[in-house]
């Protein structure tokens, strides 16, 4: 039997502390220990994108991220982002662009984008696509969420 | 889809680190970026039974010039080699070459040397620092030694690590001011495997090639340096049959292995024609910095 681990995280500015087993995935310790079921669970080794998270600032696969490692860390899902009664800015341009379909992949790609608008430059198409290109979304052909990117960026202005 | 149990130590410092792993027997696991030990968990392709995370391990993310080398520690992610002005200014073809290796999300936690120590045939990082003339660090707790990279791969997914040692750092070489060099890789999707690449470094001395370094990934086990084309190039100028010479060359010497992405002729084909593109690339490039 292997040791429990305690551990505190921040999540969203919530601070929560837990005892888990070290095997844990991050993804399963938002999902099940605190029900934060907006992180999203596709392949589970690192393809998808759809469990992405902020982990101290920077996007990081959820499921590739044991919930230990996220002692003494800042994490931030979709949930800090916004509330179905007041969507935040990156969710109000998927849904003014049509960037979703069945929304399994929406939050990872959130997350993603989140990160790309705080730290990448984004000057042109090809930038937001490759930034785009490890989350997969298998309804929408990837047109709709450039155009809210693209949007986004150009709201957001040149990176300093 | 979720890793075997095991027991988990945060290592405080490299000694606490190779001590864990000591103890482990040869069933301990080193845990840095995590993006192809994690994914392997979760399938229980490895199951150690103890995981020792290097994360907050102080010092090891730096990357450091001294003299003609350069040192990146076993905590320097993709994206501080990507961004790092040291690496920009002093190895390019490094620079330029982190373009390619995998997505945002996975260059954030992945480490260089973590994929050195993975070994994939098909990476970038165990290419490169076979390029770069690399060093690998390497402790246990019984002491130190240090590995070139020419030596260090010994087949797919595998290295002359032993069981109880950790990598912490690597050195690789700065490239001298006026290098000419080139960079060329073929995937399915960007960011994905490569089915191959290839790199190159050169210099012109009075208007003829030398210091030629040709290497390739994704045609063989391991990452080769191509010793017999270098030797071809060298003392010559680079021109358009002697660049044909190589390509044939590069064909008739790979062996590229067949799998669902590609098959051994179509590598070897795209082999040629990646590293057609390299030499005129890494030839101009010396033109330039002579001009």
């Amino acid at each position: 039997m292997t040791e429990r681990v305690r551990m505190t995280v921040s999540i969203n500015g919530l601070s929560y502390t837990r005892e888990v087993e070290p095997r844990m995935l991050l993804a399963d310790f938002l999902r099940n220990e605190l029900g934060l079921t907006g992180t999203h669970v596709g392949c589970e080794h690192g393809v998808c994108g759809a469990c992405t998270i902020l982990l101290d600032g920077r996007s990081a696969r959820s499921c590739l991220t044991l919930a230990v490692q996220a002692d003494g860390a800042e994490i931030e899902t979709v949930e800090g982002l916004g509330t179905v009664e007041q969507l935040g800015r990156v969710q109000q341009a998927f849904r003014d662009h049509h960037g979703l379909q069945c929304g399994f992949c929406t939050p990872g790609f959130i997350m993603t984008i989140t990160d790309m608008l705080r730290h990448h430059s984004l000057e042109n198409d090809a930038e937001i696509r490759e930034a785009l290109s490890g989350n997969i979304c298998r309804c929408t052909g990837y047109e709709h969420i450039v155009n809210a990117v693209r949007e986004l960026a150009k709201e957001r202005g040149p990176l300093r | 889809m979720k890793p075997a149990s095991f027991n988990y130590v945060r290592a405080e410092s490299v000694d606490h680190a190779v001590h864990a792993l000591a103890d482990a027997g040869d069933d301990g696991k080193i845990l840095a970026g995590g993006q192809s030990l994690m994914p392997m968990m979760n399938f229980r392709l490895v199951k150690p039974s103890v995981l020792v995370d290097i994360n907050r391990i102080p010092g090891l993310d730096r990357v450091e010039k001294r003299g003609e080398r350069i040192a990146l520690g076993a905590l320097v992610r993709h994206r501080m080699t990507a961004e790092d002005p040291i690496i920009a200014e002093h190895v390019p073809v490094l620079h330029y070459a982190m373009k390619h290796v995998a997505h945002l999300t996975v260059r954030n936690r992945g480490t260089f040397c973590g994929s050195v120590c993975h070994a994939d045939p098909a990476a970038e990082m165990p290419m490169m620092s076979l390029l770069l003339n690399g060093l690998v660090h390497i402790r246990s707790s019984q002491g130190e030694r240090h590995v070139p990279a020419s030596e260090f791969f010994v087949g797919s997914l595998m290295t002359v690590l032993e069981p109880d040692e950790l990598v912490t750092g690597i050195e690789i070489d700065v490239l001298p001011r006026g290098t000419g060099w080139a960079f060329e890789e073929f995937a399915r999707r960007h960011g994905d495997y490569a089915l191959a690449a290839v790199a190159i470094t050169m210099m012109r001395k009075e208007g003829l090639a030398s210091d030629v370094r040709v290497v390739m990934m994704g045609v063989g086990d391991i990452p080769m340096r191509l010793s017999e084309v270098e030797a071809m190039l060298e003392g010559h100028e680079i021109d358009q049959p002697l660049i044909d010479g190589a390509v044939d060359m590069i064909r008739e010497q790979i062996e590229p292995n067949s799998d669902l992405n590609a098959s051994s002729d179509y590598r070897r084909h795209l082999a040629g024609a990646l590293a057609r593109r390299a030499l005129s690339d890494a030839w101009a490039r010396t033109e330039m910095a002579a001009s």
